[in-house]
C-alpha cells in the first residue's frame, strides 16, 4: 500500500514537472476537409510520444469561433484569415497541407480527363448562362469531342464550406461577371444549381444525375474514380489534377511574405488553378503555454514524419522551404511572460 | 377519504400540542391516551409520520420538473432573441417578406425558407392525413384480426427509421424514380400549358419541394396513423354497435360515430405529425435541393427550408449578421410551431362549442 502510494506520488510529481512545459493532451477544432489527416496524424503522434491530440471536425467557421473563445488549443480553417484580422485577434496562422478542388462531370461517353474547361466557361455554367453541353463556348475548347445536346445540371455545395470558398474565389478571379454578381465566400447566393450536403452529397448527385457537373475535393475524385475535367490555368495550359499540379501551384506563392496565400489561379505551366492550403490558428499569447507547446510539437512532428500519411490520404504536403518558414514563425508564440514557447 | 386523512393529521396536532404545552400536565395526560388509540391501528400511524414530508417533497419535485421545463422554454426563446437581435434590429419584420439570402454581401431575408418549410409540411399533410386515416380505419374496423397486430407493428416500426436513412433513400432511390416516372412524363404532358406547365417545370433531378413533401409524408404517416388507431380503438363498442344495429354502413359508423367521438385525438395526432414535419431537418436537407429561389414555384424546383438552411450554414457562418439571420430563422420556426399548436387548440375549442348544434 505504502509503496503504491509512494509510486503514485512520484509519478504525479513527474507528470506535473513534465506538464509545466508540455501537456499530455491538446484539443483542436475546425475544418472538416483536413479532419481525416489530423486524426491519423494524431493517432501516429500518440503512438510515437504518448501525447493525445483531440481534433473535432466542426467546420472552419465554428473552429474559428472556438479558437477565438479559447475553448480549444488550436483552430483549423480552410480559408485563411487576412493578416490584419490575425493581428486584431492576436492569432498566428500557418498552413499544413494542400488540396485541390476538381470539377467533375457525368456525361455519357466522356471519360476522366477528356473534357476541357476554362474558368470563364465554368463560371458561365454556374451563372446559368451556358445551359447546354454542346454550347459553342464549350465545344470551342473541346474540338473533336462529341458533346450531347443536353441541359447541364450544375451541382454545388449546400453547406458553407472551404471547398466552396476556393471554388468561388477562383471563379471571381477568372470571370468578371461572377465577381460582380455572386462573389466569393464559404456560402454564396448561388444563381443556379442543386445543393448537395458535403463532398459526399455533391459526389452522389453528380454520380446519379446524367449531364451534371459539380466540384469536389481531390480525394473524392481519386477514391470514387469520378470523371474529372481538365482546367485551363493562368498560363493557358490545360492541366489534370494531381499532386504535382497542386505542388506547382503552391510553389509559386510568396510564403516568405505572409502565410495568407490563396492558391487559386497561380502562375506556372503545370499549376492546378483551384488549389488551396488548409490552415491552423493558434493564439500568439498563450494562456496555457503547456498546451500551446504541445500543439506546436505536434505539428512539428507532423511536418517531419507525416508526409507519407498525407500522401496516402491524398493530401499534398507543404514544400520544404515553406515548412522551414513556418517553424521559424512559431517563435512568435509566447506565454504570458513574453517568453517564446517554441521548440528549442 | 376521511379515514385516510385522519391518521395523517393526528400526529401533527399532537406534535403541536406537545411542543407548545409541555408544561401542562393535562396535555401530557392526553397524549398517552391518544397513543393508546393509535396503537390499535399501528401500521397507518407509522406511515403517517413520514407522509406529509414525503408528499411535500414529491410535490416540490413535480412542481420543479414542470417549472424547469417552462424555464428551459423561456431560456431558449430568450437566447434565440438575443442571438437574433442584430438581424431583428436591422430588418425587423421585413425579414419575413424578403427573399434575398446573400452571405457575400450580408443581405438576408427569410421568405424562401419560410415558404419551403410551409409548402413541404402542407404537401406532407395533404398526403399523410388521408393515408393515415385509411390505415387506422382498416386496422380498427376492417382488418381481419390476425393481420391487425403485424400490420400495426410494421407501421410503428416505420417511425423508428432514422431520418437520415429516409434522406439517403429519398436522394438515391426515390428521387430518380420520381424524376423518370412522374416528373418527365408530366413535363411532356403539360408542356406549353400555362400555369400547370410551370408547376412541373425544372431540371429532371427528382429533388425539390414535392419530393421533400413526399418523404416527410412517409415519415409522419406512422405517427398520425398510430395515434388515430389508438383513439379509434377507444370508441365504446356500445356506440358503434348501436349504430350498426340501426342499419348504418361502416362508413356511416366511422364518420358519424367514431370520428366525432375521437376528434380531439385525431386533431392531436395530425398536429403531432405537422410538428414533426415542420421541424424535420436531415431528410429534408437531402432532397429539397437547398436552393434559395422563389422565381419558380414549380413542385420540382429545388428550394430551401428553415431547418435545412440552419443545418447547412450554421457551422460555417461567421459571427455577425449571418449568424444572427440564422438565429432569426430559428425564432421564426419557433413562432410557426407555436402558432400551429395554438391553432389546433383553437380548432378543438371551436369543435367543442359547436357540439350539439350540428345534429
Amino acid at each position: 500500500m505504502n509503496t503504491i502510494l509512494r509510486f503514485a506520488s512520484v509519478g504525479l510529481a513527474a507528470a506535473t514537472a513534465f506538464s509545466a512545459a508540455f501537456a499530455q493532451e491538446a484539443t483542436g477544432a475546425g475544418a472538416s476537409f483536413p479532419a481525416p489527416l489530423y486524426a491519423k496524424w494524431a493517432a501516429d503522434f500518440n503512438k510515437a510520444t504518448g501525447v493525445k491530440i483531440n481534433y473535432q471536425s466542426v467546420g472552419s467557421g465554428a473552429g474559428l469561433k472556438q479558437i477565438e473563445a479559447k475553448t480549444v488549443d488550436f483552430g483549423a480553417s480552410d480559408a485563411p484569415l487576412k493578416d490584419e484580422d490575425l493581428n486584431a485577434k492576436g492569432l498566428l496562422q500557418f498552413p499544413t497541407v494542400i488540396g485541390g478542388v476538381i470539377p467533375v462531370v457525368n456525361i455519357q461517353g466522356i471519360k476522366p480527363g477528356e473534357l476541357k474547361l476554362s474558368g470563364q466557361v465554368l463560371g458561365d455554367i454556374y451563372l446559368g448562362k451556358i445551359t447546354k453541353w454542346n454550347d459553342p463556348a464549350i465545344q470551342a475548347l473541346n474540338a473533336g469531342l462529341k458533346l450531347p445536346d443536353a441541359a447541364i445540371a450544375p451541382v454545388r455545395r449546400a453547406d458553407g464550406s472551404g471547398t466552396s470558398f476556393l471554388f468561388t474565389n477562383y471563379l471571381s478571379k477568372v470571370n468578371a461577371e461572377w465577381k460582380a454578381k455572386v462573389g466569393e465566400g464559404t456560402a454564396v447566393n448561388w444563381p443556379t444549381g442543386a445543393g448537395g450536403k458535403g463532398n459526399e452529397g455533391v459526389a452522389a448527385f453528380v454520380g446519379r444525375l446524367p449531364n451534371s457537373i459539380g466540384y469536389v475535393e481531390y480525394a473524392y475524385v481519386k477514391q470514387n474514380k469520378m470523371t474529372y475535367a481538365l482546367l485551363q490555368n493562368q498560363a493557358g495550359k490545360f492541366v489534370a489534377p494531381d499532386d504535382a499540379a497542386f505542388k506547382a501551384a503552391a510553389a509559386g506563392a510568396a510564403w516568405d511574405k505572409s502565410f495568407y496565400q490563396i492558391l487559386t489561379n497561380q502562375p506556372g505551366e503545370g499549376s492546378w488553378p483551384i488549389t488551396g492550403a488548409t490552415f491552423i490558428l493558434v493564439h500568439k499569447v498563450q494562456d496555457k503555454p503547456a498546451q500551446g507547446s504541445t500543439v506546436l510539437r505536434f505539428f512539428d512532428w507532423a511536418y517531419k514524419n507525416g508526409d507519407k500519411t498525407a500522401g496516402d490520404l491524398d493530401y499534398v504536403p507543404m514544400p520544404a522551404s515553406v515548412k522551414t518558414a513556418i517553424v521559424k514563425a512559431w517563435s512568435d508564440v509566447k506565454d504570458g511572460q513574453g517568453k517564446s514557447i517554441a521548440l528549442d | 377519504m376521511s379515514a385516510s386523512t385522519l391518521p395523517e393529521r393526528r400526529p401533527a396536532t399532537e406534535h403541536a400540542l406537545s411542543s407548545t404545552l409541555t408544561a401542562d400536565p393535562g396535555a401530557l395526560e392526553l397524549s398517552p391516551a391518544r397513543a393508546g388509540a393509535r396503537a390499535a391501528t399501528p401500521p397507518p400511524a407509522k406511515k403517517a409520520r413520514s407522509g406529509p414530508m414525503a408528499d411535500r417533497l414529491f410535490g416540490w419535485a413535480a412542481k420543479g420538473a414542470a417549472l424547469l421545463t417552462l424555464a428551459l422554454l423561456i431560456g431558449i426563446l430568450l437566447s434565440l432573441i438575443v442571438g437574433a437581435w442584430p438581424a431583428i434590429a436591422k430588418y425587423g419584420l421585413g425579414f419575413l417578406t424578403s427573399s434575398v439570402w446573400d452571405p457575400v454581401t450580408n443581405e438576408y431575408g427569410g421568405l424562401v425558407m419560410i415558404y419551403g418549410t410551409l409548402a413541404t409540411s402542407l404537401i406532407a399533410l395533404v398526403i399523410a392525413v388521408p393515408v393515415s386515416f385509411g390505415i387506422a380505419l382498416f386496422l380498427t374496423e376492417l382488418s381481419p384480426s390476425w393481420l391487425k397486430r403485424p400490420l400495426g407493428t410494421a407501421i410503428e416500426l416505420l417511425a423508428a427509421v432514422p431520418s437520415i436513412v429516409y434522406g439517403m433513400w429519398g436522394l438515391l432511390v426515390f428521387g430518380p424514380i420520381l424524376s423518370t416516372w412522374v416528373q418527365q412524363p408530366l413535363q411532356k404532358l403539360l408542356a406549353g400549358v400555362p400555369y400547370l406547365g410551370a408547376l412541373v417545370s425544372g431540371p429532371p433531378v427528382g429533388i425539390g419541394i414535392l419530393s421533400a413533401g413526399i418523404i416527410l409524408a412517409i415519415m409522419i404517416i406512422p405517427f398520425i396513423a398510430s395515434v388515430m388507431r389508438d383513439v379509434f380503438e377507444v370508441t365504446p363498442p356500445l356506440l358503434k354497435e348501436s349504430a350498426y344495429g340501426l342499419g348504418s354502413t361502416t362508413w356511416e359508423v366511422v364518420s358519424k360515430v367514431v370520428l366525432p367521438y375521437t376528434k380531439a385525438g385525431v386533431v392531436g395526432g395530425i398536429m403531432l405529425g405537422l410538428g414533426r414535419a415542420l421541424g424535420e431537418t436531415m431528410a429534408v436537407t437531402f432532397v429539397i435541393g437547398n436552393m434559395n429561389q422563389l422565381n419558380s414555384l414549380s413542385l420540382f424546383e429545388a428550394a430551401n427550408s428553415i431547418t435545412s438552411a440552419l443545418a447547412n450554414e450554421f457551422a460555417e457562418a461567421g459571427a455577425g449578421l449571418h449568424q444572427a439571420a440564422l438565429m432569426y430563422l430559428g425564432l421564426v420556426l419557433f413562432f410557426i410551431t407555436f402558432v400551429v399548436l395554438s391553432l389546433s387548440k383553437l380548432l378543438l375549442a371551436r369543435m367543442k362549442k359547436s357540439e350539439g348544434k350540428a345534429s
